[in-house]
């Protein structure tokens, strides 16, 4: 991937351990930059050029419509098992009807979002990686640019535009699910009393706790999209190689889900503080 | 006749590797020109070179007397609606029905509208030899002539004048193998394309070309060997004084066999 490569050993003498790692630093430099590069170009064809309805459609199904139930079903089972977990502890301190108030809170904020996320990671960031891989090692990419199509236009923003617009939407549709999911298990398994669990769920989760998920799950989207694409661009030859692209895309995707919401979290709650200082904190 | 397309004190590098070493070739326009040479001599990076798929380490491509280097993106997307690529395993687009892909370069720079684009993509397909119906299919369903006709009638779609062919009847039987050479002739003849077909079949090689470059692996040469071994007509190729251009156009294995034998001793 990288564009330069460092020196050969003098004298046609065999690497050596340092010239290994001097190498293997030089490519995660590279690659560091190479994604950065893709990113600006992905940026810059979005507002360049209009995409066709007829490339954008199919994508927004792919990626959209056809996620909606395993992330219904993951949703839902987030919220059931919080309420499982959690139901004997709060019994024990007397605390049962503040079930509501936890579970919704955990799940808007952090376990909505992030799972919802994986979830896509694992399933739209592998398939789009590989489908990229396949395309590249058998040339499709190539023939596009032959064809005077820019394939980071052609390919990469619908899918880009799909996971930023969509997946917020999926988190919605998982923290929904999940409410459900716990509700029904608190006050129908657990006999919680329903009044009260949703009294208490109104008291403590908000508009803006609600936003400050759907917020994450933009970026989380755009890291989705950018990695399993660079990842699929940058497919070694071979199945092994399409393969381990579609790994590293959710990996890599993973990682960068987590660390988003690191950094978002301490971002939003200096920008809460700022705002309302004599509040706690968002967190 | 003027060059077309010309390949100037190329050097191509990939990681340690170098695969091309100051070469020059120039290719005449109206010529169909043969690029012969071993696997992993570079006769597809050369091509790919040739439409700006690659950037050489060193050297300077021009086409049309433009150095490819200095073209902005735009000046390079024109140029590139110049040429037509037949790759070697066609790379048609799997998710698109082969209507859409033969349509794919007229619609996307929005040359036509779609009743006339349907007369294209028909004439096209009629021009390869394919039958009515193939047109609904995904590439999937088809065998690999079919295709490779289906890759030719996208790439004369946007009616190039140079065409790159590479290595066209790989995997492909004797007859269909004969079948896309008379079709490289017939674009040849109907469209007056340039052409440069990359292949290591010399039945192709014979039939279509009027002129031959070999090409031989650097790592067989010496550090002030060129990398050209042969430039001239397909007649001059079988009585070579170099015996690499004899034992390569008659596919005696020689010095290579002797390579071979001593690598087992090894």
């Amino acid at each position: 991937m990288a564009v330069a490569s460092l020196p050969a050993p003098p004298n046609g003498s065999s690497p050596t351990p340092v010239h290994r790692v001097g190498e293997q630093a030089f490519d995660i430099v590279a690659d560091i930059g190479d994604v950065a590069l893709f990113t600006a170009l992905t940026f810059s064809w979005l507002v360049r050029r209009r995409t066709r309805w007829s490339v954008l459609i199919p994508n927004f199904y792919a990626i959209g419509v056809s996620s909606v139930p395993v992330v219904a079903i993951t949703g839902t089972f987030i919220g059931m098992v919080l309420a499982v977990q959690a139901h004997s502890q709060f019994a024990m301190m007397g605390l049962a009807t503040r079930l509501g108030s936890v579970i919704n809170i955990s799940l808007v904020k952090e376990l909505g979002p992030v799972l919802a996320a994986t979830m896509l990671a694992g399933r739209v960031g592998s398939a789009m990686s590989a489908e990229l891989g396949t395309m590249r090692v058998t040339e499709q990419i190539d023939a596009l640019t032959a064809l005077g199509t820019n394939p980071i236009h052609y390919l990469v923003v619908p899918r880009f535009l799909a996971c930023f617009l969509l997946i917020p939407l999926l988190t919605l549709m998982a923290d929904f699910m999940g409410v459900i999911g716990g509700a029904v298990v608190s006050t129908q398994l657990m006999m919680v009393d329903s009044f009260a669990y949703w009294q208490h769920s109104r008291e403590y989760v908000g508009g803006l706790d609600l936003f400050a998920g759907v917020f994450k799950s933009f970026f989380f989207g755009a890291a989705i999209a950018l990695i399993s694409c660079h990842r699929g661009f940058h497919s070694r030859a071979g199945a092994e190689g399409v393969g381990k692209a579609a790994t590293e895309a959710f990996v890599y995707s993973f990682i960068a889900i987590l660390f988003l919401d690191f950094t978002i979290g301490i971002a939003w709650n200096a920008v809460y503080k700022a705002i309302w200082p004599q509040s706690a904190g968002l967190l | 006749m003027p060059a077309i397309i010309e390949l100037l004190g190329l050097t191509m590098r990939f990681r340690q590797q170098t695969v091309l070493r100051d070469l020059t070739v120039r290719v005449k326009r109206g010529e169909t020109l043969c690029i012969i040479g071993e696997s992993g001599c570079g006769k597809t990076v050369l091509l790919k070179l040739m439409i700006g798929l690659l950037s050489p380490t060193k050297g300077i491509v021009k086409f049309d007397s433009k150095d490819l280097a200095t073209l902005d993106e735009q000046a390079m997307t024109k140029m590139r609606l110049r040429f037509g690529f037949l790759f070697q395993m066609a790379a048609l687009f799997d998710s698109l029905t082969i209507y859409d892909n033969v349509a794919f370069g007229p619609r996307e720079h929005n040359l036509c509208d779609e009743e006339e684009l349907e007369n294209i993509v028909a004439e096209r397909l009629l021009e390869v030899g394919l039958p009515a119906g193939v047109e609904h299919k995904k590439p999937a369903e088809l065998s690999g002539g079919q295709r490779k006709r289906v890759g030719l009638a996208r790439a004369l779609a946007l009616n190039p004048e140079v065409m790159l062919y590479d290595e066209p009847t790989t995997g492909l039987d004797p007859i269909m193998s004969d079948v896309i050479n008379e079709l490289i002739l017939q674009t040849q003849r109907t469209k007056k394309a340039t052409g440069v077909v990359v292949t290591h079949d010399m039945k192709t090689v014979y039939k279509v070309a009027d002129r031959v470059v070999m090409l031989y692996p650097l790592a067989r040469l010496g550090p002030n060997d060129s990398q050209v071994l042969y430039d001239g007509p397909p007649t001059g190729l079988d009585d070579h004084p170099d015996d690499r251009v004899r034992q390569f156009v008659r596919g005696e294995a020689g010095e290579r066999l002797r390579e071979l034998a001593q690598n087992r001793e090894k």
